[in-house]
């Protein structure tokens, strides 16, 4: 059950495009035909699922305070936290170059199709974004991490073959001419985003007793999220 | 010297590096609801690059290109684990408010953009008035939509009221005036951004696409 709500709601409800805005340039750069678009997502689905888990390693076992204990007694107030960033971009970009060689050497026909995507991805802040949010959300097992990277890596996915639909679609209205190309697409981002931010409330359903728990569980794991944080302050605003 | 100049001013205008050459939007996008947090990212974005950029610079000759990029990504990873480090020490609750957004600054892709299309082919002094220029040229446009988006979503400027107290009911809110709370959630800094596109282009017809 875990699995399947972290599953969705990383996906729809915080979906990497509309409501954290990682991977914006990629989103933006390929996503003007569909064909091209399918490519780029798949990969990121295929890198993310690789490396937020390895990550999680990396952070449970070496990076955090204290997670060097496996190594001895002396080890165990170590912290290695601030190594974080350079870290997860080294096992990134290796692991990128590694799955290039591996697709290459035994699927030529996915190389074809995969390759020329896979070097702009170890820049694409949405891989690295997944690592950071799975640290400051504290992730708590490996099988949730892999679900996690999976679900988000989906979530990219259907934005940006949603978005190069559309863009293929609007190269037959006339749109005003400054707004043509990077303008539309910008505003058009913007309203499919109002309308992911909808899922909001997927994850509330449930009889009175589990909501109110729910509900408690779900502020809690809110506030270490930034949307929600400026959703909260809004609300505020408002009273 | 004019060229120098031109290495500043251009990427302000008529190369900007989030409107025309479309980079590093993810962050331009994701912390503008306040302008401290705009202006905080952008001194660090500032730093990253002008030092990055004559790092890379003054090693341009002894990389390899085939590992060029995991070199960038290394300069690039130390200068944002030191500002993220200082960030910590002297502005802890506006790190807290940042959060992953600033280590999101290494795969910015202003930063691997400007290295890859300028400090590898040029010196150590135009690099970085390169780097200092197209910063500043994000800095703009972050600043401008913090700008807007918090003026118009909780009618304050850096944490001030500046448009009377709304639960008071002073200043413009005496005539009815209420704040727009959408401005500050995510979809609107994509629109914002998308006007200021729009202006931009039908002042200088140039940049029209197609």
């Amino acid at each position: 059950m875990e699995h399947v709500e972290l599953f969705f709601k990383s996906i729809f409800i915080d979906n990497m495009v509309f409501a954290t805005f990682l991977g914006m340039c990629s989103y933006l750069a390929v996503s003007k035909k569909v064909s091209t678009a399918v490519g780029l997502g798949a990969a990121v689905i295929f890198v993310l699922a690789i490396t937020v888990p390895l990550n999680w390693l990396l952070d449970q076992y070496i990076l955090q305070p204290g997670a060097l204990s496996w190594l001895g007694a002396e080890y165990a107030d170590y912290d290695l936290s601030f190594l974080s960033f350079i870290m997860f971009i080294a096992t990134i970009a290796t692991m990128v170059q590694l799955v290039e060689i591996i697709v290459e050497k035994f699927s030529p026909s996915l190389y074809n199709s995969l390759g020329i995507f896979l070097p702009l991805i170890a820049v694409n802040c949405a891989i690295l974004g997944g690592s950071l949010f799975m640290q400051s959300r504290e992730i708590a097992t490996l099988g949730l991490a892999t679900t996690y990277g999976v679900g988000s890596g989906i979530g990219w996915f259907l934005a940006i073959l949603a978005i190069a639909a559309i863009r293929e679609k609007i190269r037959y209205s006339s749109v005003p001419a400054p707004l043509r190309g990077l303008g539309i697409t910008f505003i058009i981002t913007g309203l499919m985003a109002i309308g992911f931010m909808s899922f909001g409330g997927m994850l509330t359903g449930g009889d009175e007793a589990e909501e109110a728990k729910d509900n408690t569980a779900q502020t809690e794991t809110i506030q270490d999220n930034s949307t929600a944080k400026e959703i909260a302050n809004n609300t505020k605003v408002i009273n | 010297m004019a060229k120098d100049s031109k290495l500043i001013l251009d990427p302000l205008t008529d190369n900007n590096p989030i409107t025309i050459q479309v980079l590093g939007i993810c962050s331009a996008l994701a912390i503008t609801a306040e302008l401290e947090a705009s202006i905080v990212m952008s001194i660090s974005v500032l730093f990253v690059m002008g030092v990055g950029n004559v790092v890379i610079s003054l090693m341009r000759n002894i990389i390899p290109s085939k590992i060029r990029i995991i070199v960038q990504l290394i300069v690039v990873a130390t200068l944002v684990i030191i500002v993220d480090q200082v960030l910590k020490a002297y502005a802890y609750e506006l790190s807290k408010t940042l959060g992953a957004f600033v280590g999101l600054i290494i795969t910015n892709c202003i930063i691997m953009g400007r290295f890859e299309a300028f400090a590898l082919g040029n010196g150590p002094w135009r690099s970085f008035l390169d780097g200092i220029g197209n910063a500043l040229g994000y800095a703009i446009i972050l600043i401008i939509v913090g700008f807007f988006r918090e003026l118009l979503g909780s009618g304050t400027l850096l944490g001030i009221q500046i448009l009377g107290d709304p639960v008071a009911k002073t200043g413009l809110y005496a005539y009815g005036y209420e704040n727009n709370g959408f401005m500050l959630l995510s979809p609107m800094a994509l629109i914002v951004v998308g006007i200021i596109i729009w202006v931009q282009r039908s002042r200088n017809r140039a940049l029209i696409e197609d």
